[in-house]
This record gives structure tokens, sequence and C-alpha cells, in this order.
């Protein structure tokens, strides 16, 4: 089982952030509520990913156990983010999220 | 060095979905590629060394986490549906591209299918090390994700049970007073 590395973790962890970034990047840019739930995963499945990797890199299961935590938090997450959804299409009947930035609105 | 090529392949493939998943206008195209990042990011699981997180990639995120926002597109039914929007979805531009990236996960899928487990980059970590060390060190860690699913499971059904109910019952006054 011991053996070289062929990928190597630098790649892994790069491919991760550059996947956060473009995450990070919808949820600024976008303005459907939809659009930024869905770059919300894309962040998490980029935060497991280099768990993962590192994970691999040193042999461990510890990476795998926390992409399995980052996955019930990613689940947790978009089952309320969904409802919040349906009743902020149902209050304002649009996916905008700039329609909701005032409170007692 | 076969499997350094398939790292790079789902790679690219993940990164061009997931910009194309970004910039979509309609989210059901962007839930497509969405999609297809995530089988990418699954099959990079498998090649550094890690099936058991390559299998909860595909079963729960792939599967259980992107059919609840179909679920969601389908009960907004955004736009005006019609067959001649049908027709403007079927178009060859809206699938070919997808249909694209999923033929080279199937065939980077086969490659591995058929050289066995030579495939595995480094060193594999198979399921019953990550089962034994989650239920020996990490137990407290599966109890906070227990409770943590718990709260979510009780805070959708909240916010969809009011939903239902405001339906049932339309409250012109608060329309008013807005």
């Amino acid at each position: 089982m011991i053996e070289s590395i062929v990928i190597p973790m630098e790649h892994g962890l790069l491919l991760a952030a550059v996947l956060f970034s473009i995450g990070l990047l919808g949820v600024l840019v976008r303005r459907n509520i939809i659009l930024i739930l869905m770059s919300l995963e894309i962040m998490l499945n980029a935060c497991g990913l280099a768990f993962v990797v590192v994970g691999a890199h040193w042999g461990q299961a510890d990476g795998q156990i926390m992409f399995m935590l980052i996955l019930s938090i990613a689940a947790a997450e978009v089952a309320v983010g969904l409802g919040l959804l349906l009743q902020a299409y149902r209050r304002f009947s649009s996916l905008d999220i700039d329609l909701a930035n005032r409170m007692r609105g | 060095m076969l499997e350094i090529g398939l790292f790079y392949v789902a790679a690219t493939i993940s990164l061009i979905s997931t910009v194309l998943a970004v910039t979509r206008y309609n989210a059901a195209h962007a839930l497509i590629y969405l999609i297809i990042s995530l089988l990418a990011s699954a099959i990079i699981f498998y090649v550094v060394g890690a099936p058991f997180a390559a299998v909860l990639e595909v079963l729960i995120y792939a599967g259980a986490i992107m059919v609840l926002f179909v679920f969601v597109i389908m009960m907004l039914n955004l736009g005006s549906a019609g067959d001649d929007l049908e027709h403007h979805w079927l178009q060859p531009s809206m699938w070919i591209v997808p249909s694209l990236f999923c033929f080279v996960l199937l065939i980077e899928i086969i490659i591995v299918l058929s050289t066995g487990d030579n495939m595995l980059a480094g060193t594999v970590v198979t399921p019953k090390q990550v089962g034994i060390k989650l239920f020996g060190p990490y137990v407290i860690a599966v109890e906070i994700a227990s409770m943590l699913l718990l709260a979510g499971l009780i805070g959708a059904y909240h916010l969809g049970r009011r939903y239902l109910s405001d339906v049932r019952e339309p409250s012109a006054e608060n329309e008013t007073n807005d």
C-alpha cells in the first residue's frame, strides 16, 4: 500500500479552491435565490473535495469522515433554505432576493 | 499514468460545468450542470482513493439533495409552460453539452471498471476503515450530525407547514398592511 502518490495533492487543493471561488462568485453575483442556494452547494462540495483530497494524501479516513459531516450540513442547509425559498416566493411572488432587503417588509 | 488522465479530465469537466451552472439563466439548466459537476467530483474521489466518499457523493449529493432542488423548481412552476416552450427546451443546444460531459464521465467509469482496482492512485481508504473511525473516535460528531439533521427536519417541516396553511386561508389584511 505504500506507493508514491501520482496525483499531486496541490492540484486537488487548487481545484477545490477554484470551485470554492466560483461558488462564492455565484453567491455574490446572482440574484436568484435558487441559484444562490446552488452556489452554496458548490462551495460546500469544494470544501468536501479539499478534505477528501488531503485525507487521501495522508492515507487516513479522517478526510472522508469530515466529508460525511459536510454532507449532513449540506442536507440540513438545503432543506431549511428551500423552505425559506418557498416562503419568500409566496410572499414576494418572485425569486429576486433584493426584494427581501427590508426588515418588516 | 492513466489515472492521472482520469483525474485531470474529471477536474476539467467539473470546472467547466460549475462555471456553466453559475452562469445559466434557467434554473433547471443550471441544475443539470451542477449534477454533472458533482458526478465529476465523485470520479475524482474514486481516483484519489476514497471510494466510500465517491458513493456518498453520487447517492446523497447528486441524488437526494439535487432531487430537493428539482422538487422546488417543479413546485414553483417558473415560466409559462407550453408546447412551444417544451419544443424550445428540447433544442440540441440545450442538451448536447451535458450529454457530452456525461458521455466522457461514462467512458471514465468504463475504463476504471475494466481495469479493476489498479486505477486507484495512492493509498486506498476502505469503507471499513472509515466506519471503524466514524463510530470510534468520531462518535460524538455522529451525534452532533444527527442533532443537526433533526433540527433541519423540524425547520423544513415548520416552514413547509406554514406555507400550506397560509394557502388554505389567504390573509387579505396582510397585503393591505404592506
